[in-house]
């Protein structure tokens, strides 16, 4: 083969020019990674601890004037249960599911130290002592700052929640393809 | 010369992340070059106002404390 050798020896471009162009490349992508408008928090969890430093997060991004997205999947979605909703789903093993794991903000357990209860509620009154918002404050402050909140749809279905059962001001429910895209050119948590 | 004030935030008593949170909403309703007074208690926020208009590009003209109750002017960009 002889093509390689013919290219090289082509005339050659200008290559002061060419260094100019790929500084300023550089400067971009780096300007550009260190800053990031977008948030995208994927809640995985329903568990209070997990979920009140999301709705934090979320909140301080939008503040801050990031677009946020939390898109909430398994567990995640429970938190989003209007809490007098008492049980969802459509077969046996999907009310059992939500008997035994009561959706919406004011029933979450801890991922530790949760004592039957007992641990969320004394959390709640620490939090009430020191002034910290709860999750359900955060929500609606969320809501008001524009977070876009997006249920799966997939685990929608498979632990039978509808959009009744939901609360309100959620965007529609979407897929991972949806939230991938949202993330793409953003800073994405995993909670 | 006194800084003109065109509205007052009271997030005394309130923890992160409100103070905040009600501070980027209460702007949302000034024009750009107002200037936002805010009121906290929280030593938290005196750190995250700093950094909040450090990223957002609004100005924080002062920050005084006084008997635990931080003041900041904040003006629009």
């Amino acid at each position: 083969m002889t093509t390689g050798t013919t290219e090289t020896t082509e005339p050659t471009v200008d290559v002061e020019a060419a260094i100019e162009e790929l500084r300023a490349e550089i400067a971009a992508h780096e300007r550009g990674s260190a800053t990031h408008t977008k948030m995208v928090i994927f809640a995985w969890s329903g568990d209070l601890d997990r979920i009140w430093p999301t709705f934090i997060l979320a909140t301080t991004a939008a503040a801050m004037g990031m677009a946020t997205t939390v898109f909430f999947t398994f567990w995640g979605l429970f938190p989003l249960v209007k809490n007098d909703v008492r049980i969802t789903g459509e077969n046996w093993m999907q009310r059992m599911m939500s008997a035994m794991n009561r959706g919406g903000t004011e029933h979450l357990g801890l991922s530790k130290m949760n004592f039957a209860g007992m641990g969320p509620a004394m959390m709640k009154k620490l939090a009430e002592e020191h002034h910290v918002a709860s999750p359900q404050e955060l929500l609606e402050v969320a809501r008001d700052l524009g977070v876009e909140l997006i249920p799966c749809q997939m685990t929608m279905d498979l632990l039978g929640l509808t959009t009744d059962d939901l609360i309100d001001g959620l965007a529609e429910p979407a897929g991972a393809a949806t939230a991938l895209a949202e993330a793409q050119d953003a800073l994405t948590l995993f909670i | 010369m006194e800084t003109t004030i065109d509205r007052t935030l009271d997030a005394k008593g309130l923890s992160c992340p409100m103070p905040i949170a009600k501070t980027a909403i209460a702007m949302r309703q000034l024009a750009p070059g107002e200037v936002l007074e805010l009121l906290a208690t929280d030593p938290g926020s005196v750190p995250d106002v700093t950094a909040w208009c450090g990223s957002t590009g609004n100005e924080l003209l002062e920050q005084t404390e006084d008997a635990g109750v931080f003041r900041f002017l904040i003006r629009k960009a």
